[in-house]
């Protein structure tokens, strides 16, 4: 299990965060109880099992529903 | 295909633009020239070119199965475009895209409090290699134990202990002081503060998030974002709202068979300004706390704070300076010099806290031998000196040496213990030659502070202390309190909080040093603890004022005051304005889709205008 947070680009828009939170309902290997958007703060928190799913698979699918990734820390949850 | 649509959403700004342009342009040439066709076919160009991002927007939002507001809208647009509507269309997709552009610029302002100060995050570090050099690393590659040099001007990287060099420190960022602090071999530095000169060479004893720069940016982020049980509600309600809204165009259509009605509805169920209302006060509040030296964790926090009716302060270290020092002195006779050094020699060999304050005062003198040394339990010390008698202590122990009080010196004595003074008599081979009065002192400014705090409408000023009852009087009646108790232990202290919580119904705030009072203050609705940047006071109090400023707390109630206020507001402003929107485009026929859109984003600029207000926010009076 691992805990990322995820630097994402500034958020604005009201419905920003249920879109993130659905790009994430969809992914299996992501803790779903986890998954945590910090509107003010525009960061993504999550814990996943790595070998269920990447940072890159995230990365991927935050990008599918139009936001940029700046930055992703990842570590031992 | 992806890239395509990315391209579209990151040009977002310019296409409102050119959409805002064409739709001046469209509008003049019918009005100059009368020219309907041009007029037309502007408006079809800017609808397409500003539907699109959205449109984006929207398809992705569908893909996670998200009905979002950009679906809403795209229904709209298009629908307005089969009713051939194209200066609905055009104005509307204007509004909404000008709409997020300036809500970006607004949102960023309102948030820059917060960055200003996570932004004074350190991000690299000189760091020693196993070959002895120094080289610049990212600050998340040093680990504890690793050596590191930090330059003049540089930001030291990691909590950590000089081991050579020295210079002198800005601390700022962690006690909310700017002057410089001396360093040198052995003293501690922190993380994110600056060398403001010399060049010293650190190992590192805490890296990264738990440093204490780094508790206090971890606390501060998750402030900012952090829920009260409203917002949750609120959020639960928009996730329904919108496809609801949906649905209840769709019904409307089908019965009325009237389009323009029905994606005027879908234009009105943007409930942009109830979700982010909140939310901006929030931050805002917050970041002009950091500002000014108030940490306050969160949304809930500042609910609870804003009602408070009772606050109870710990008297040592919070009310007062906590280190007792000499208030009053008076002098008997003569050889007063020689009297001062006798006394001075005897303190020396006490560990009493009242000896400590009495040797700061004397400072410089001639120390003798001390012999024979007697300690009287609970009155004080008789010792051989220089070959005189020496008697140190309370009146208890002048009444045991029969020593003679004249009557100057007895209104003297009771002139101090009336200012709540503990008292230190010195008397010299039977004579009293000193009288030191040994007081904790009130911190300077709290008195006016306390006012006020009353003013703001906090109720009950109440002070506990484990000192006795006499003296919690006096510093009770200098300070205009409304009860003090004395001879309290912390589980005194604690029940007693729970009590006026539990039994009195009070919203409480316990002040205290984040110590020794750990449990009041998380039995405190409001836990406030004065500390200077320490790990304890963080974790367990709810608001923290650093560099233990007591003059912080009236501007921290004014600040909550006032941000509870504003979120008020932007409920009001977001509910009232669907509200109204709802009622008229049911009951009323001013309202079209262009002046849906154009009320639903001048809500959410007002929210957010609103909001920034609190980073300007001052204490008055």
């Amino acid at each position: 299990m691992k805990t990322a947070t995820i630097q994402l680009e500034t958020l604005t828009c009201p419905s920003c965060l249920q879109k993130i939170e659905g790009a994430m309902k969809g992914l299996g290997g992501v803790d779903q109880d986890t998954v945590k958007v910090l509107f003010n703060s525009s960061k993504l928190k999550l814990n996943y099992r790595e070998d269920e799913i990447s940072i890159g698979e995230i990365e991927a699918a935050i990008n599918n529903v139009g936001y940029e990734v700046k930055k992703s820390n990842v570590k031992p949850a | 295909m992806k890239n395509m649509q990315r391209r579209i959403l990151r040009n977002k700004n310019s296409i409102a633009l050119i959409s805002g342009i064409l739709i001046t342009g469209g509008f003049l040439s019918k009005w100059l020239m009368g020219s309907m066709a041009f007029f037309q076919w502007t408006l079809i160009t800017a609808s397409i070119l500003g539907i699109a991002p959205i449109a984006i927007q929207a398809y992705q939002a569908l893909t996670v199965k998200v009905v979002s507001i950009d679906v809403l809208v795209t229904i709209a647009v298009g629908g307005a475009f089969l009713i051939r509507n194209f200066e609905e269309s055009a104005i509307v997709t204007f509004l909404f895209l000008f709409g997020a552009f300036l809500e970006q610029r607004t949102l960023e302002k309102t948030r820059s409090a917060i960055k200003e100060l996570t932004e004074m995050a350190p991000e690299s570090a000189l760091k020693q290699m196993e070959n002895g050099e120094f080289r610049e690393v990212e600050v998340d590659e040093v680990d504890v134990g690793d050596i590191l040099l930090v330059k003049t001007g540089a930001k030291v990287p990691v909590d950590g202990t000089v081991i050579s060099g020295e210079g002198s420190i800005n601390e700022a960022s962690i006690t909310g002081e700017s002057f410089p602090v001396e360093k040198e071999e052995g003293s501690g530095v922190y993380a994110g503060t600056i060398l403001d000169n010399g060049t010293i060479q650190i190992v590192a004893n805490r890296v990264g998030e738990d440093t204490t720069f780094g508790k206090i940016i971890e606390l501060v982020e998750e402030a900012q974002d952090s829920k009260s049980e409203a917002e949750r509600f609120i959020d639960r309600f928009s996730k329904y709202y919108t496809p609801a809204v949906l649905v209840l165009a769709f019904i409307v259509w089908l019965f009325s068979k009237n389009v323009e009605l029905a994606i005027t509805i879908l234009v009105l169920g943007c409930p942009g300004a109830l979700v982010i209302g909140v939310p901006v006060s929030n931050v805002a509040g917050i970041g002009n706390g950091a500002r000014h030296g108030v940490l306050l964790k969160g949304s809930e926090v500042i609910r609870d704070f804003s009602r408070l009716d009772t606050m109870v302060f710990d008297k040592t270290g919070t009310l007062t300076m906590g280190d007792p020092t000499v208030a009053e002195v008076e002098h008997y006779g003569d050889h007063i010099e020689e009297a001062l050094g006798y006394l001075a020699s005897v303190e020396r060999e006490s560990d009493h806290p009242l000896a400590k304050a009495v040797l700061q005062e004397i400072g410089d003198t001639t120390f003798w031998p001390v012999e024979n040394t007697v300690v009287v339990k609970g009155a004080g010390i008789v010792a051989v000196v220089n070959g005189r008698k020496v008697a140190v202590g309370n009146t208890a122990l002048m009444e045991r040496e029969n020593i003679v009080l004249d009557d100057q010196a007895k209104a003297d004595v009771a002139a101090f213990e009336k200012n709540g003074s503990s008292l230190v008599l010195t008397a010299v081979d039977g004579e009293l030659k000193l009288l030191m009065g040994v007081r904790d002192q009130v911190r300077p400014g709290v008195k006016e502070d306390l006012q006020r705090l009353k003013r703001l409408g906090v109720k009950h000023l109440i002070m506990l202390s484990g000192d006795n009852q006499g003296t919690v009087d006096v510093v009770s009646r200098s300070l205009g309190l409304t009860a003090a108790h004395g001879n309290m232990l912390p589980e005194d202290k604690a029940a007693y909080v729970k009590d006026l919580i539990e039994n009195q119904n009070r919203i409480v705030a316990f002040v205290g040093d984040g110590v020794n009072d750990s449990p009041s203050l998380a039995l405190a609705n409001i836990g406030i603890a004065m500390g200077g940047g320490t790990d304890v006071a963080i974790e367990t109090s709810d608001v923290v004022l650093m560099n233990s400023d007591f003059s912080r707390l009236p501007h921290a109630l004014g600040l909550t005051k006032a941000t509870a206020g504003n979120m008020r507001q932007n409920m009001v402003i977001a509910v009232g304005v669907v509200l109204v929107l709802l009622y008229s485009v049911l009951f009323s026929d001013w309202v079209n889709m262009s002046i849906g859109m154009l009320v639903h984003e001048g809500s959410i600029l007002a929210v957010i205008l609103n909001g920034m207000r609190l980073l300007r926010y001052r204490l008055s009076g």
